[in-house]
Formats: structure tokens, C-alpha cells, sequence
């Protein structure tokens, strides 16, 4: 290969965790082409570094760290100078992200986007409508989710070509990493705001997989002393704001040990955020007691005080307590200073058994009455256990191993090995905890308790292990077999005379079967639907996690409702000058999952001229 | 220690906190005092001597070259442990009239915060691993500005003696950079919650 053309080579295969509360960057060297070293799970481990990410940590201050808060702040025109949000790189709109965002956001609230990721999953709001703050006041600047994202990856991509300028980032092979539960429409919106980031050379890893690509890199050829064919991986992922859980199965094929990805779980809005914001209502309501209420900032440096404390409590057994002091936000410090403690025994019982309740496993999520008005908000999880939430999943996905396993599972699927991933595990009393719980499942059903695997770093393993990925896919390692990780059904008003008040019954038709893998397509025989020319149609759309054995074109007339879950409508408009508005046309539904991990929905004519594709992202 | 603050004064920790503080944020001081004054005076120069510039070896140098220190990363750091550990608040009161308890916590507010902004922006390290009280001995060609000897100092090396304080050393200092235009001079900015 010439000098010349090599200059233009990716030097970089560049992992990106674009997290709910941070985003993380990690990259290693591009394989060099010329001499085919390519990095093999199992070789010495290839050096996975991080981009340490300049950013404002106050007014004026800059700092490099390797995670960058996923927040904004839309500072108000007369809160800061321009001396005071400059960057290595100059300023612009995305200055205000992370720490500093973050920082100004704990003062005032109004003007922080947060947890823009979670929304992109919501199904009743347009992602690319400004919502975000939340509920702010009119003068305050409102950008969408889909924007957020964007400027995130913005804001990676200026970090990246400052440290790189030789080598920008939309020259780079990118994987970016996106929860296992999110839905077509959300990995799309992912993908797009890569896109008019300026990066092409693009592909999608799940986060549990990423977790796993980092715990193989990190054990080098050890990991087939660790798993043999026939076990059963579980991911469990608790973040800052979200629970993602996955099962990966080892098999073995003609003497080589394969990893599948067999099951994903719900997209669970329910992480550390939660049990800092327990323990602080828990304070909150001690200090009641005594007779001293708190005003709102006290309760927010609570919450702050609580994440250190707590992390110190439940990683030291024999700590009793924990002062915590709040200082008054004046300059008087002294005799102003509200104190209390957060003990051993409230962290007990408000996260291990709160959280990670000793439940049977039989007992799942318990699913409140909402109340007839609930205001626009993220769909937390309403049951803040854990453990149920597991149980629920492990249960629903009892059949998730019989194919590749060849087993007849009964009740519940028997994980053999556990893998943490996420800030909230690093506590060694919740992950002692749920292993107690996994494991006395498991002793209920006669079956060997699992084991732990270890040796990742909870807090950068989503990237890293991208980045490994990016670097095994061209290469001869190890990768995780998946395809897409749930099916997916068109919904279809049944043809039958009409029955006044009540509506037709719906089918649904299965359009992309569970385990597509990228680069393939599947048509959808025979069912043809009819399209207006002209007029967005609509469609119900659902998904399924559970029902694996669906092919594409299986009409069902009756479920289950914990099988298909109810995803947003998607739209098909055909815009066609040969034919006349209005024009009924008979089409067939072809779904396609692309090479970087996004599922395509077309509506193909009958005489297969013309395609038009049907968008996943018509929520409003 | 965990536990209840009517017991908490055991005293030489706190006074040692603060003590040891107060010590600190004068050597800051001083070292911005010594930068605004001009000529600098004997009295800064000699402590900043002590702080920065090792022993200078006994060459024929024309005249001592003294460098000011920049006020600029001294207030930076006030800053920042003002921000963290609200160290100037907790100074500048007057601690007549609270109690133990009182100061106790506000100590707390300042141990905590200032402990992280350490952590966060220097690499601290012993100078000496030996266990203090401990008899060390000291071979000729000794670091003179890293291990200062006292007492009974006669006779040639190697000496021997007891280490009274392992020292410390900033191995890596990586403090924030700052915007070019940026008053460091506000330390905290006033608030105004409207």
C-alpha cells in the first residue's frame, strides 16, 4: 500500500459510551494494514486508552476527565462572560456540557437538559421537538432529545480533534454503544445524530455486549478457563438511570467456543440516581423528626453527600456511619451547618433491601394505577426492586437458551455466570447481594449457583470494551453473535364487518423475526397492505423479546399482552408522481437490518419498481 | 470518631486541621504578597525560597535570581477550596462564642472538601516511607531540600537520628487551566437567588 493512501487510513478504532448520566471515549490503535497484526481476543490485550476530556468545571476553569457529564446548561445571557465558557477549542453552543453543566444545573434547575438518552426511548413524545428542561420557564432556550445527543457527540467529536488534529474523529471507525432495550426508533435517532456529526464509519454495540467485549479483553486467552459451552451469562447493568440485563450463551462450534447474545431485557428507567434520592428522602425525613425541615438545595447537596456516603458505607462492613454536613449557603458556616448521619443500618435497609429485596423469583415488577392525569415525564420504573425486575426477565426469557443450548428450561432461565457492569455494582454489598439473590433462585431449582465473573472497571467497560470491539470486528477474536434482539409485528385491523362501538380487532404480522443479524433482510410474504398515495399511513408496531420462533410474515390474531409490547407508530408515505394521489396501492412490507445495527422498514410494490421507506421516528 | 460530636473534641485533631490550614493559607498568601510587592522584600523572598527553590549550590553566582511566583494559581486554588471546603468562610469567622460541636461540624465541611480538592488536584506523596519515630539514617549527598535535619546538627554524613515528619511532596500537580481574560482575583462569586 502507498504512503499516500495510507495517510487517509483510519488511525484510530474509537469506541464511544454515549451513557444516560456520562459519556465516555476510548480508542486504540487502528490495526496496522500492512503488516495484518490484527488484535485476537486471547492475543496480549491492545492497549485501550481514554480520552481524557477537557471541559468547563466552573465559570472560566477547565479540566480534563476521561467521563463528560451528560448534561447542558442554557445559561441565561447575562450569567456568564465570554472569558467564562471558553474552551481549549474555542466557544460555541455546546460549551456549557458536562461538569460545569452539571454544576450550575444543581442551582438552577430550570436550565438543565438531563437524561436526554432516556427520553429518545419515550414513546409519546417527538424526540426532535425542543421539550428539554423539562417544564422550564419560555425564555429558556429548549432543545430536543435528538439535539442533545447530538451536541454530546459534538462535544466528543471538538474534545477528539483537539487532542487529534491530524486524525478528526469523522475519519475514524466509530462504535458507539446504545442499551440493549432501545427500539428501532431510538437507535435511529442514535445513528442520525452521528450522522450530522460528521461521523460515517459507523456501528452500534449493545452496551451488556460491550461490557462483555471488555471483560474478554481484559482476560485475555484466560476467559475459556472461565465460561465453558454450555453456560449462560448474565448481564446485569445498573447505571446512574437505567437497569439494562442481557444473556449471552457459550457454545461450541467445531471445537471453538462462540458467545450468542440470546436474550435483552425492558428498558428499565431505574439506576443509582434513584437510591442517592432515596437515601436522601430518608435524611429528609429523619431530620423531620427532629423538627428541622429542609429546603430544596439542602435535600440536592443531600443527594450529592449520599452518593459519597453511601459508597463508603456499603464497601466497608464495619463502618457504622457517616457524618453528613451541609453547609448553609452563606458565608456563616458556623452554627449554620445542618448535620446528620447516614448509617449503616438506613443504607441497609433503604438499598439492600429496598432495592435488592430477597424476593422469590417468581414475584415480579408490581405495576401501580397511574393516576388518570399524569404529567409528560420519563416512565421510571414504578417498583424500585430490583431483584423483581430480574426475576421478571429471567422468567419471561425461560426459553431464550433452548435453541442454542438445545435444554428444556423449566420456570426460569439458570444463569451459570454473572457480570456487573454499572457505577451502582462497584458497591460489593449490593453485588454480594444480588449474587445472594441469584443464587438462591438457583438452590430453589436444584441448579449449581452461578459464578462472578470479574476483573472490569464498572465505570469504563461500556467503553472500553466498544472500542475493543471495534478493533476484534475486523479481526479474528472473538465476537458475540445476536442480530437484532427482539421481533418486531406490524399491527393489522382484521378484515370483518363492522360492529358499532367497537373497534376491529388487531393482527399482527411479523415483519422482522427475532436473531436477524446485520446485513440481512427478510421479506414478508403474501400479506399485502394497502397504501394511499399521498397520505402518511400510520401503523401500530410492536415488539417482542420472547416470542423467538415467529418468521417473517406469521400473521397472529391472538397474544399474550407481556408478549408484544406496544412500540411508537410508525409511518409509510408514498410519494409517487407516475401514480394519482389517492391511488390504492398494493405493497409488501421487506425489513432489512443494516451493517451498523439499525433495522429498515420498506414498503415494496407489487411489482417490486418502487420502495419507500416507512420511518420509525413519527411520534408526536 | 464516626459518631457523636458532643465527644467530638479530641482536640489536637482539630487543631491540627486547623492549625495546619492556617499555616497553608499563609504560605499562599505570602507568596501572593511577595508577587504584588515590588522590590520583594526580604521576608517573602526567604519564605518563598523555602517553598519553591531548592538550596541553590554554593557557585559564584552574581546575584541570587529570585522568580515571583504568579498570584494566579495561588488564587486559583483559594478558589478552589473555597468552592470545595469553604475554607475562606470557615477562616474568616470568628470562632468565640460557638461550641465544640458547632466548629466540629464546620470542620467536617472543611476536611471533607478539602481532602477531595487535594485529591483531585495534587499527587501527595511522603517523602520518607519510614514510620515516623522511627531511627533513620542519612547518607552523604542527601537531598537537603527534601529532608531538613534539627537539633543536635554536628559532625559529617552519614547521620542518624529519629524522623520526626516523613514530609510530603507534590509528585503532580494538574490543576485546572484558565481562560485567559478570567478575573481569578473572584475567589467565590456573590449569589443572588432570584
Amino acid at each position: 500500500m502507498s504512503k499516500a493512501s495510507k495517510a487517509n487510513l483510519p488511525r484510530f478504532l474509537v469506541g464511544i459510551d454515549l451513557g444516560t448520566t456520562n459519556c465516555v471515549l476510548s480508542y486504540t490503535a487502528h490495526p496496522d494494514t500492512e503488516s495484518d497484526v490484527l488484535p485476537v481476543a486471547g492475543d496480549p490485550p491492545a492497549a485501550l486508552e481514554m480520552l481524557l476530556i477537557p471541559q468547563l468545571t466552573q465559570p472560566g476553569s477547565v479540566e480534563e476527565k476521561s467521563q463528560l457529564p451528560s448534561f447542558l446548561y442554557q445559561a441565561h445571557e447575562s450569567e456568564l462572560t465570554e472569558e467564562d465558557t471558553r474552551l481549549p477549542w474555542g466557544a460555541s453552543a455546546s460549551s456549557l456540557t458536562g461538569g460545569i453543566a452539571r454544576f450550575l444545573g444543581a442551582k438552577t434547575p430550570i436550565r438543565l437538559v438531563s437524561s436526554a438518552k432516556s427520553w429518545l426511548c419515550h414513546a409519546d413524545v417527538d424526540c426532535r421537538e425542543p421539550i428539554l428542561p423539562l417544564g422550564s420557564p419560555d425564555d429558556v432556550a429548549r432543545i430536543s432529545p435528538y439535539e442533545a445527543t447530538r451536541r454530546y457527540l459534538d462535544y466528543l467529536k471538538a474534545a477528539w480533534n483537539h487532542r487529534f488534529p491530524e486524525s478528526p474523529l469523522e475519519q475514524q471507525d466509530v462504535v458507539i454503544t446504545v442499551p440493549a432495550s432501545f427500539d428501532p426508533a431510538a437507535r435511529d435517532l442514535t445513528v442520525d445524530a452521528a450522522r450530522e456529526t460528521g461521523l460515517e464509519k459507523l456501528t452500534l454495540l449493545e452496551e451488556p455486549q460491550a461490557a462483555v467485549y471488555h471483560w474478554l479483553h481484559a482476560c485475555g486467552n484466560d476467559w475459556r478457563k472461565q465460561v465453558g459451552p454450555g453456560d449462560i451469562i448474565l448481564v446485569v447493568d445498573v447505571g446512574g438511570g437505567t437497569t439494562d440485563l442481557s444473556l449471552v450463551a457459550v457454545t461450541d462450534t467445531e471445537g471453538n467456543l462462540e458467545l450468542n447474545r440470546i436474550a435483552v431485557g425492558d428498558h428499565i428507567l431505574l439506576g443509582g440516581d434513584n437510591m442517592d434520592l432515596a437515601l436522601a428522602y430518608r435524611l429528609k425525613a429523619k431530620l423531620a423528626a427532629d423538627g428541622k425541615d429542609l429546603q430544596p438545595w439542602q435535600i440536592q447537596a443531600m443527594v450529592h453527600h449520599c452518593r459519597d456516603a453511601k459508597e463508603a458505607l456499603l464497601n466497608d462492613p464495619n463502618l457504622q456511619a457517616v457524618p453528613i454536613v451541609v453547609p448553609s449557603r452563606g458565608s456563616k458556616l458556623l452554627g449554620n451547618t445542618l448535620r446528620t448521619e447516614l448509617t449503616h443500618s438506613e443504607v441497609q435497609e433503604t438499598l439492600v433491601d429496598g432495592f435488592f429485596p430477597q424476593t422469590p423469583v417468581d414475584e415480579h415488577p408490581r405495576a401501580l394505577i397511574r393516576r388518570a392525569l399524569t404529567q409528560l415525564s420519563l416512565p421510571f420504573a414504578q417498583d424500585p426492586a430490583i431483584s423483581r425486575h430480574l426475576a421478571a426477565f429471567l422468567s419471561r426469557q425461560v426459553n431464550a437458551a433452548n435453541e442454542v443450548l438445545g435444554r428444556e428450561e423449566r420456570g426460569f432461565i439458570k444463569p451459570t455466570a454473572v457480570l456487573f457492569n454499572g457505577g451502582v455494582l462497584k458497591a460489593n454489598m449490593l453485588a454480594d447481594r444480588l449474587m445472594t439473590i441469584i443464587n438462591g433462585w438457583l438452590s430453589e431449582a436444584s441448579a449449581e449457583p452461578a459464578k462472578q465473573l470479574t476483573g472490569i472497571d464498572l465505570d469504563l467497560a461500556v467503553a472500553r470494551g466498544a472500542a475493543y470491539y471495534n478493533a476484534v470486528r475486523r479481526g479474528k477474536g472473538v465476537r458475540i453473535r445476536g442480530g437484532i434482539a427482539s421481533a418486531y409485528y406490524v399491527g393489522i385491523e382484521s378484515a370483518m364487518p363492522a360492529i358499532p362501538g367497537m373497534e376491529a380487532p388487531l393482527e399482527a404480522l411479523c415483519v422482522a423475526p427475532f436473531g436477524m443479524e446485520e446485513g440481512t433482510h427478510a421479506a414478508v410474504s403474501q400479506q399485502e397492505l394497502g397504501l394511499v398515495v399521498g397520505e402518511p399511513v400510520r401503523f401500530k408496531f410492536f415488539g417482542s423479546k420472547s416470542r423467538r420462533l415467529d418468521t417473517s410474515g406469521t400473521l397472529l390474531d391472538y397474544w399474550d399482552p407481556e408478549e408484544l409490547e406496544a412500540l411508537p407508530e410508525i409511518q409509510a408515505t408514498l410519494t409517487d408522481e407516475a401514480r394519482k394521489p389517492g391511488t390504492v396501492v398494493p405493497v409488501t412490507l421487506e425489513a432489512r437490518v443494516s451493517e451498523l445495527g439499525t433495522l429498515c422498514l420498506e414498503a415494496v410494490a407489487r411489482d417490486g419498481q418502487k420502495r419507500w421507506q416507512v420511518e420509525f421516528d413519527v411520534r408526536n | 470518631m464516626t459518631s457523636n460530636f458532643t465527644t467530638f473534641p479530641t482536640q489536637p485533631d482539630l487543631l491540627h486541621l486547623i492549625l495546619g490550614a492556617v499555616l497553608f493559607i499563609t504560605l499562599v498568601m505570602l507568596m501572593v504578597v511577595a508577587r504584588r510587592k515590588s522590590p520583594p522584600n526580604a521576608e517573602a523572598s526567604q519564605v518563598q525560597t523555602e517553598v519553591v527553590v531548592p538550596a541553590p549550590a554554593p557557585a559564584p553566582a552574581p546575584a541570587p535570581e529570585f522568580k515571583a511566583a504568579t498570584p494566579d494559581a495561588a488564587l486559583q486554588l483559594l478558589a478552589l477550596l473555597q468552592q470545595n471546603a469553604r475554607l475562606i468562610d470557615f477562616f474568616q469567622e470568628d470562632l468565640k462564642g460557638f461550641s465544640d460541636a458547632d466548629v466540629g461540624a464546620a470542620a467536617r465541611v472543611v476536611h471533607e472538601g478539602g481532602k477531595k480538592t487535594l485529591k483531585d488536584y495534587f499527587r501527595l506523596e511522603p517523602i520518607r516511607s519510614e514510620s515516623e519515630e522511627s531511627r533513620v539514617t542519612l547518607t552523604a549527598g542527601f537531598n537537603a531540600a527534601e529532608v531538613r535535619l534539627t537539633g543536635n546538627v554536628t559532625g559529617q554524613a552519614p547521620f542518624t537520628g529519629t524522623l520526626i515528619h516523613r514530609g510530603w511532596k507534590a509528585a503532580e500537580v494538574r490543576l485546572p487551566k484558565i481562560a485567559e481574560g478570567h478575573d481569578v482575583s473572584v475567589i467565590a462569586a456573590a449569589e443572588v437567588e432570584l
